[in-house]
């Protein structure tokens, strides 16, 4: 009946009880902002991304500006003669701020975690929706692809190439794109053969469309958010591999300010100025955790059925 | 089972010898190893010499075939700078790799497992939570930067540990858990998820309305099952460390084959980085063997049927 | 020792559920002695299952019970601690699963999974363990147990699978066995065989079975007694002969109506059917939970809860307003009587 209640065949009224149910949009907005770490991560991510836009603009000196009366100042929460606010984060060895050296050192570990990610996530998803979608032959190579590149130590290879043909940023970054590619060819090829076996492919297949059109069209909205979730992790392990290049001393070349090359620098002083590690670290730490969190949080919202 | 090991065997084997050509010819990336292996303080006739030595100016098939020939017989070629064969430098050096792996992965191990069979015990409560949170910051910390920080606080500010060398076994203390956290997060959460799945499922239903006690019903019946993708997991993990060992070992300066990998690429020791390449590949590929083969091993339903 | 294995009295199974709290057994009661079978019936999500588990103590974590006396055997199972209860589970009481598929372990071989149970319950030896396990394969009618023993769960079909498991739940002598659901999984052909074991069972080794199922055919083979559940409660309890030949509460009636009997269904006449759904348990309901459904529904049905009473043979009780002539009327109107 239209006011909710039941009749039943003998005429007795029967209150029905409405349960309120939210709508699929309502839920999905809900769940994103109830979830701490999508949140936290995202905010974190987005004020750094914005540090590394406004660098020039909001660093109190030039990075590069070395002032050898000035070195080795701490930090300011540190209880010392030498401490100033113009240096609030200190200097090192060569009298260089280092606020300064962070905020721009977090350019470098975004553009290289970014750009990485986009190389190796061109080049996986390729392989990975070509394998998932046509399966055969095709998925039988890129397999044996993936478990090729699988069996050939990362950081290793990349400290070979990068000493063999030179280090410079675009190096750095095509070796790392080129080397992080299986994680999205993995879990790409698995997606996509979940959704090919979908009704609405095998309808998209009998009313003709092309296969290029199948693929962007109904494959790949439902795998985004796979891809995103793998992104973020990709992101996230180029961002830890430049910096144990340039802490090599393989990677990004001084007087750049990479935070791996700045833990690299500060190391021999470690033992009476440990801030000199501790701050690019802790940078690159709460980097790494922002975009993780991130990426688990993507996860979670998009598909909790994921979670584990 | 017999068919399925055959099968694997030979995509390994092709595998291999993908990974043989492909590190062969990294070495022509810097355009011409003589002169890359001579140095910059070389002579013309110094690289003309080199060279001639290690068979460059031959015909790239024929180097590839002879490099990958001597290979097979165990000759990886020899050491332009330690002027021994490689294979001999190689495998003295292995074994204290393969002791750091081998700590760091049950530190890894012993730590993950017995979390994550905690936190599926008691999901969504604040030990939950807890093993959780602590792997995401085991995932977002750095390893080399997590050395440092150890080595300042146990290796000098408290003097607990030693911070060079590979002498004794405490010295494998700090890089084996340098080395080995960093799978803890990944092996906790496929163990937590296994466990909560199979905790839920029907023969664990049985096994408790058998009133069998809970230690058994957790050990002998759940964690059997939950482990296996965890073992699988492990060997490679462990072939992962192998192949990361090479920053742990320069930081605790460990006289392994990472830091032969180090110095190797220092020097620009193109046989060596060839060989360590190919020793390091063909370990894991042998490792994702007895993974499958042990998964296969401990799931009833594979091996006999 | 009375012969009384199981004395139920006012049992509720609550679980706390998003949109409130899920009342999904609401204070039943019902006995079982020994040598008898309790069939207890009831559509899906009648909350039959959870009373099994409730007395099994093995409810989901989430889940709670109360209850005004749950005794076995004399023993009190309200007071009694887990370690006490993990000692009574698969030894004086056992309970047999739906889904003979996963209800065993794939890691474990038969054997190893039978002699679990007596080894940890009795001090017996390996050998004694083993010998009792293939007398009790064999009382299955299982051929060949000694070398069944040796093999893992997914080497055996579905019915085998099943008659390991009813072995396996007789190990160390139980006085109760709970069926739940035990031939729902299986074709039907294997469905009698196993029903009849379960029987058979029963009698030679003097247990008593309640056996839960929604399928009345079943009911109609093994019962000897008979409870009606509807929607969390018991609606009509009594002797088989009681509930099958003088059904008294509408919804049994309507039950009756819909599945055809072998020897009592009018064949000239359409098959019965019971219009509209099951409430929702959740949050505060009191009134009949039938009466929305129920042709002789009345505003009183709806005014309170509404007790069991007497039907007019001793034993023989059910849950409505109506008195036990119109009833009988009704029935016979129905021609389910």
């Amino acid at each position: 009946m239209a006011d909710g209640t039941i009749k039943s065949r003998t005429g007795v009224h029967i209150e029905d009880r409405i349960i309120d149910e939210p709508s699929p949009g309502e839920r999905a907005r809900k769940r994103m902002f109830s979830h701490f770490g999508f949140m936290f991560g995202g905010f974190i991510l987005l004020a750094i991304i914005a540090l590394a836009f406004l660098a020039p603009l909001i660093s109190p000196h030039d990075p590069f500006d070395q002032q050898l009366a000035r070195k080795l100042i701490p930090p300011i929460w540190h209880d010392h003669a030498k401490v100033t606010w113009v240096h609030p984060l200190g200097t090192d060895q060569f009298g260089r701020d280092y606020l300064s050296r962070l905020i721009h050192g977090s350019q470098i570990s975004l553009l290289i975690g970014f750009s990485a990610m986009l190389i190796s996530g061109v080049i996986g998803t390729a392989l990975g929706v070509a394998a998932g979608y046509f399966g055969g032959r095709v998925d039988m190579v890129v397999n044996f692809l993936i478990t090729t590149r699988l069996s050939m130590p990362v950081i290793l290879v990349a400290l070979a190439v990068v000493s063999l043909v030179g280090n410079s940023l675009t190096i750095v970054i095509w070796v790392l794109g080129l080397l992080i590619w299986d994680r999205f060819a993995v879990v790409m090829r698995s997606t996509t053969q979940q959704v090919r076996n979908l009704d609405y492919v095998a309808a998209a297949q009998a009313i003709g469309c092309s296969v290029p059109r199948i693929i962007f069209s109904e494959i790949m909205p439902n795998i985004v958010n796979n891809l995103i979730v793998v992104a973020t992790i990709e992101m996230a392990h180029a961002i830890i591999l430049e910096a144990a290049l340039s802490f090599l001393g393989l990677g990004v070349q001084p007087p750049a300010p990479s935070w791996g090359l700045m833990i690299a620098e500060g190391k021999n002083y470690m033992l009476f100025d440990p801030w000199l590690i501790g701050i690019p670290g802790t940078a690159l730490f709460i980097l790494i955790l922002a975009i993780n969190l991130l990426g688990d949080g993507i996860r979670d919202v998009t598909a909790p059925e994921n979670r584990n | 089972m017999l068919i399925y090991a055959v099968k694997r065997l030979s995509v390994a084997l092709l595998v291999a010898l993908t990974v043989s050509l492909l590190t062969f010819s990294m070495i022509y990336l810097s355009g011409d190893p003589a002169m890359a292996l001579a140095g910059e303080a070389a002579t013309q006739a110094d690289i003309e010499n080199i060279r001639r030595v290690y068979g460059y100016d031959q015909p790239i098939y024929v180097q590839y075939f002879g490099w990958l020939g001597n290979a097979l017989t165990g000759d990886l070629g020899q050491s332009h700078y330690l002027n021994s064969p490689v294979s001999e430098v190689i495998f003295t050096r292995l074994p204290v790799t393969m002791i750091l792996g081998a700590s760091a992965l049950s530190f890894g191990l012993l730590l993950a497992i017995p979390l994550g069979v905690l936190a599926a015990m008691r999901p969504n409560t604040i030990l939950d939570r807890f093993a959780l949170g602590l792997a995401v910051i085991g995932q977002a910390l750095p390893s080399f930067w997590f050395a440092l920080i150890m080595i300042f606080f146990f290796g000098v500010a408290l003097r607990w540990l030693p911070i060079t060398g590979s002498d004794s076994w405490l010295n494998f203390v700090m890089p084996s858990i340098a080395l080995g956290y960093y799978i803890t997060p990944a092996v906790m959460r496929l163990t937590r998820a296994g466990m909560i799945e199979v905790l839920s499922s029907d023969y664990i239903r049985t096994a408790r309305a058998k009133g069998l006690r809970p230690s058994v019903v957790l050990f002998k019946h759940a964690l059997r099952n939950a482990i296996i993708p965890v073992v699988s997991l492990a060997a490679v993990q462990f072939g992962f460390m192998l192949g990361g060992s090479i920053v742990i070992e320069t930081i605790f300066a460990i006289n392994g084959l990472g830091q032969l990998a180090w110095e190797s690429i220092l020097r620009a020791d193109l046989p060596m980085m060839q060989a360590i390449v190919l020793v390091l590949s063909c370990i894991y590929i042998i490792l994702t063997l007895v993974a499958d083969i042990l998964n296969a091993f401990l799931d009833p339903r594979i091996r006999v049927s | 020792m009375s012969d009384r294995i199981l004395e139920v009295e006012n049992l509720t199974v609550d679980i706390p559920v998003g949109g409130g709290m899920l009342h999904a057994v609401q204070g039943i009661s019902f006995h079982v002695d020994r040598g008898e079978t309790l069939c207890i019936v009831g559509e899906s999500g009648c909350g039959k299952s959870l009373t099994s588990l409730a007395v099994m103590d093995l409810l989901p974590s989430k889940a709670f019970r109360t209850a005004n006396v749950l005794n076995l055997a004399d023993e009190d199972m309200l007071s009694v601690g887990e370690r006490r209860m993990s000692d009574i589970r698969g030894n004086t009481m056992g309970m047999i699963f739906q889904e003979p598929m996963t209800s065993l372990n794939p890691a474990y071989t038969i054997g190893n999974q039978m002699e679990e149970g007596i080894k940890r319950h009795k001090n017996v030896s390996t050998a004694e363990a083993r010998e009792r396990a293939v007398y009790l394969l064999e009382k299955v009618g299982i051929t060949g147990a000694a070398s069944r023993l040796g093999q893992y769960p997914h080497q055996l079909s579905g019915g085998l699978r099943q008659r390991v498991m009813i072995a396996m739940t007789i190990m160390c002598g139980p006085n109760l066995i709970i069926a739940d659901e035990p031939t729902t999984a299986l074709d039907v052909t294997i469905q009698a065989q196993i029903l009849l074991l379960l029987a058979e069972l029963q009698r030679e080794f003097d247990m008593g079975l309640i056996l839960i199922t929604h399928d009345l055919g079943v009911v109609a083979r093994i019962a000897d007694r008979v409870a009606v559940m509807y929607a969390g409660q018991i609606v009509e309890q009594g002797t088989a002969d009681q509930v099958f030949n003088r059904p008294t509460h509408p919804y049994t009636q309507g039950l009756l109506e819909c599945i055809p009997i072998p020897g009592k269904t009018d064949r000239s006449k359409p098959l019965g059917s019971i219009p509209g759904i099951v409430p929702s348990l959740v949050g505060k309901f009191s009134a009949c939970h039938f009466a929305e459904r129920c042709p002789y529904a009345m505003d009183e049905c709806v005014a309170g809860n509404i007790d069991m009473r007497g039907a007019a043979a001793a034993g023989h009780e059910y849950r409505c307003l109506l008195d036990n002539e119109t009833c009988d009327a009704n029935a016979r109107k129905k021609g389910v009587a």
